[in-house]
């Protein structure tokens, strides 16, 4: 079927079979492999992205029902200004390390903060959950998005000047 | 230790990073095109300086997360005294004859690096130092340099090193034996924390995975290999499969795992691996797999019980006698231990692209071990392992899993059945877990004897693992030095093999992610008996600073004894009490104690910080990106004990299916704080990819213990 979608603000049209995952029109007909595959079934969220601005696991979003709708991946999410500020933390953190869950983390993350501005610890460790991050990278996570939410540090940072943990 | 200059002259001198003065990457993230014989400021195999007075300096090892695509550049900068802004970073190649080892495994980057990268980075000052004096008319001796220019001071004259670049480039290389190093008194890089050199990208989705290799014209393979591990194919119709729009091809191929001539896999070859993948549905195979559909979960843990019941096959170490040393004792303490089978589990599911095209094999690989994958390709392809090309990728995790090969295997049999034909293989997360190289289970049988005093005079422990002809296999072995073995008067430590038809492999801490459980968490029930904490029981055994000679490697008790001091100040360690556990591990080169910090609430357990203080040398070379291991270690190490993760085989297949079959550690189960200390010694730097994990899981199953009462002997612990 036919299918016309708006990416990242820009109109696309695919020629696709209707059950196929939104995440694998991205990555495979529309060039934007950003948008991660881990699980193949909802369960670790690397391939989240935003549907009509709802953060939707793109492996389980048949291209039907992306049909019409908005849609909004790690390519173009630095376009909100909650996504630059979430994604300027991430930079100014260092928060990946292999970096493969990263553009879901980062699209789970933007996600929350534009519905819940100043997020609690547990707001923020409830809405992540989704997402696995397999090296670990869940402190900086988390200091991440207080940072982009300007949030005060929750526990001590590191100092990139000196070496060390400061409070 | 084990800081031999792997590079020889002629590596230095072979120009790699040719090419024009511009660097690209294209999209199928290969390297630019090398111009021959035309790259005047190419200084080495390593280093080219562009007209901009920026410094391109090759990456060699393979990136997984860990932070080398950073440190090993940072080396060859410090010594060039180049400004960290000057400096651009390329992944190379995989090629061994070129840059010397290029592995991504057991921490061994910075021992085998920390000299011969520094090396790379003086030689090439040295040359550009040696044609300033040149054109000066000087004497190099009275030159200088910094932030990417040579100095004269007399005269107050500087050339940019891109000035110099040509000139340079026709400098004799120098010894790298030879070539004067730094004092670390002046270093401007190394020790300076640097922010990982992807993650400008990583957050814009750029393609940099394995994943994200596209070639044009190129093609999709979804796979379906025998559940059970060591069969092969016995025959397939592929008929309906081949029926589907947009199928090109069914494969049979071997993944390494079974004898040549035989198959194992099938690739079903697409123009989509979405279409590939459903494909799969239709394919009808027949396997041969009588011979391994006996193995079980259930099988191995009656086949540990019928060892332990009998006389252990081998001993792998003896000292005095542990038997008339029991007799004797005044306490005995006895328990038994046990781990299951693990799978790796990296967020990005293996792959691999392959073109083979005029005889030759090219292939792009998210590869920890490329070197070897080459061999066992080029051998399974009929190929020489000169016709091959290997591109490496960044990789979404690695773990040890990459340090296998069988993705790349695969994909260059399948290139070659389809010449011209760009071919993309991809496991799906079922394939992934299911045909893993897992870390393999073990059990444990100990004794101990105390004497009245309450010295550990006796140490017996029956393992019970996997092997094969009377020898371990990959990954199942146990050093005859772990901990306190080298330290007790009287030991007997004996082994037992049973067999299984799971491939098997290293997991991060190899051994060591097992061993400290058992080791630190029984060493915890003879603290007990003693009448003392673990930290006094390490004390106490450790003795005076000295090293203690090992199979490969010494350890240093004095070492040892400096971290387990520093974290039990840092977290006010006041022995035995509630709401906290202790553990130690050497591994890796590297010494950690670490303290976990628990509450339980209505039987639930929930960790609220760790504390670690480690030592890996002299030097901390990234301080930010050894916080983020050191971290994401423990916190791996937690997860492996506290969230229930073990695989379980069935008919000689493991059975998980997905991340709701083998749960990762997710963030609402993470501390909020881990404190990380690092000594610094008077010892070569050593590697953190690994040293950090193994003392997080004994300190979290002695910490429960001292909370409730409850000895956890069985990993993954029951939390509740």
């Amino acid at each position: 079927m036919s299918v016309s979608l708006t990416v990242n603000g820009r109109k696309r049209v695919v020629d696709s079979d209707a059950d196929k995952p939104l995440l694998w029109v991205l990555r495979e007909d529309l060039d934007m492999p950003g948008t991660k595959f881990g699980c193949g079934a909802g369960l670790c969220g690397a391939c989240t992205v935003h549907l009509d601005g709802e953060a939707v696991r793109s492996c389980q979003t048949p291209i039907s029902d992306a049909a019409g709708k908005a849609i909004t991946t790690i390519e173009g999410v630095a376009a909100s200004a909650i996504g630059k500020r979430v994604t300027d933390a991430w930079v100014a953190l260092d928060v990946p390390q292999c970096g493969y869950c990263q553009a879901g983390q980062i699209m789970s993350a933007t996600a929350l903060l534009k519905q819940n501005a100043k997020p609690s610890a547990e707001d923020i460790d409830g809405w992540m959950s989704g997402n696995i991050c397999r090296c670990s990278t869940y402190l900086r996570i988390r200091a991440a998005i207080r940072q982009a939410a300007g949030l005060p540090a929750e526990v001590a940072l590191f100092d990139a000047a000196d070496g060390e943990q400061v409070a | 230790m084990n800081n031999a200059a792997v590079l020889n002259r002629r590596s230095f001198m072979v120009a790699s990073l040719t090419g024009g003065v511009v660097l690209t990457l294209d999209a199928s993230l290969t390297l630019a095109a090398a111009a021959p014989g035309a790259a005047p400021d190419v200084l080495n195999a390593f280093v080219r300086i562009n007209a901009d007075n920026t410094v391109t300096i090759g990456a060699k090892n393979p990136e997984i997360g860990q932070g080398v695509k950073v440190m090993l550049p940072m080396l060859i900068a410090e010594e060039m005294d180049l400004a960290w802004e000057q400096v651009r970073i390329e992944q190379t190649d995989a090629d061994e004859k070129l840059y010397g080892p290029q592995v991504a495994g057991g921490s061994t980057a910075t021992p085998r690096n920390w000299l011969p990268m520094r090396q790379v980075g003086a030689g090439a000052r040295a040359m550009l130092v040696a044609a300033a004096a040149k054109q000066w008319g000087v004497d190099a001796g009275a030159l200088t340099t910094a932030r990417g220019a040579v100095l004269h001071k007399a005269s107050g004259k500087s050339l940019t090193y891109a000035s110099l670049g040509k000139a340079a480039a026709a400098e004799a290389a120098p010894d790298l034996a030879k070539v004067a190093l730094k004092d670390p008194a002046k270093f401007t890089i190394i020790g300076q924390s640097k922010m990982g050199v992807d993650v400008p990208k990583i957050v814009k989705g750029e393609p940099l995975f394995g994943i994200d290799t596209r070639v044009p014209g190129m093609v999709h393979a979804a796979v379906m290999k025998c559940p059970a591990h060591g069969g092969t194919v016995a025959s397939f119709d592929d008929a309906a499969v081949k029926a589907i729009p947009g199928v090109i091809a069914v494969i049979a191929v071997n993944s390494g795992f079974v004898p040549e001539g035989k198959t194992d896999t099938l690739l079903i070859v697409a123009d989509s691996w979405w279409k590939a993948s459903k494909a799969r549905e239709k394919l009808v195979v027949k396997w041969d797999d009588a011979a391994v559909t006996g193995f079980s979960t259930a099988k191995y843990e009656k086949d540990a019980a019928a060892l332990f019941a009998q006389t252990p096959q081998a001993s792998l170490f003896k000292a005095g006698d542990a038997d008339a040393a029991l007799a004797k004792a005044a306490k005995v303490i006895k328990a038994d231990y046990d781990y299951p089978f693990l799978a790796h589990a990296s967020l990005e599911p293996q792959n691999c692209t392959a073109l083979f095209k005029d005889g030759k094999l090219e292939i792009w690989v998210p590869s920890q071990n490329p070197g070897q994958g080459r061999a066992e390709t080029a051998k399974l392809c009929g190929l020489s392992p000169d016709d091959l090309t290997i591109h490496l990728t960044r990789m979404g995790g690695g773990f040890g899993r990459r340090l296998m090969n069988d993705y790349m295997v695969i994909a260059g049999q399948a290139a070659k059945a389809l010449p011209g034909k760009p071919v993309k293989v991809l496991y799906d997360r079922t394939d992934d877990f299911r045909h893993d190289f897992y870390r393999p289970a073990g059990w444990h049988r100990f004794t101990a004897g105390l004497d009245a005093g309450g010295a550990l005079v006796a140490l017996k422990n029956h393992f019970v693992t996997f092997g094969k002809d009377g020898k371990p296999i990959r990954a199942a072995q146990m050093a005859i030095t772990e901990y306190p073995a080298p330290v007790v008067p009287n030991v007997d430590l004996d082994v037992s093999y049973m067999a299984t038809n799971l491939a098997t492999g290293w997991l991060r801490a190899p051994s060591s992610n097992a061993m400290s459980f058992v080791f630190q968490s029984f060493m915890d029930e003879v603290a007990e008996a003693a009448g003392i904490d673990l930290p006094e029981l390490m004390r106490r055994t450790l003795g005076a600073p000295r090293e203690i000679p090992g199979e490969r490697v010494a350890f240093h008790t004095g070492r040892a004894r400096a971290v387990i001091d520093a974290v039990c100040k840092n977290a006010g360690w006041k022995g035995r009490q509630k709401g906290r556990g202790f553990g130690f591990y050497f591994s890796h080169l590297g010494y950690f104690a670490e303290v976990v910090d628990i509450g339980v609430s209505d039987g639930v357990v929930k960790i609220d910080k760790v504390w670690m203080a480690g030592d890996v040398g002299s030097q901390i070379i990234n301080p930010i990106n050894a916080l983020h291991q050191a971290q994401g270690a423990a916190i791996e190490g937690l997860g492996q004990a506290m969230i229930g993760q073990k695989l379980v085989q069935e008919m000689g297949a493991i059975t998980a299916e997905n991340f709701g079959d083998f749960a990762l550690m997710r963030i609402d189960a993470v501390p909020r704080e881990i404190a990380v200390e690092f000594l610094k010694t008077d010892f070569p730097p050593t590697g953190l990819g690994e040293p950090a994990l193994p003392p997080v899981i004994p300190a979290l199953a002695n910490a429960i213990y001292a909370t409730t009462g409850k000895r956890h002997r069985r990993l993954p612990l029951e939390m509740i």
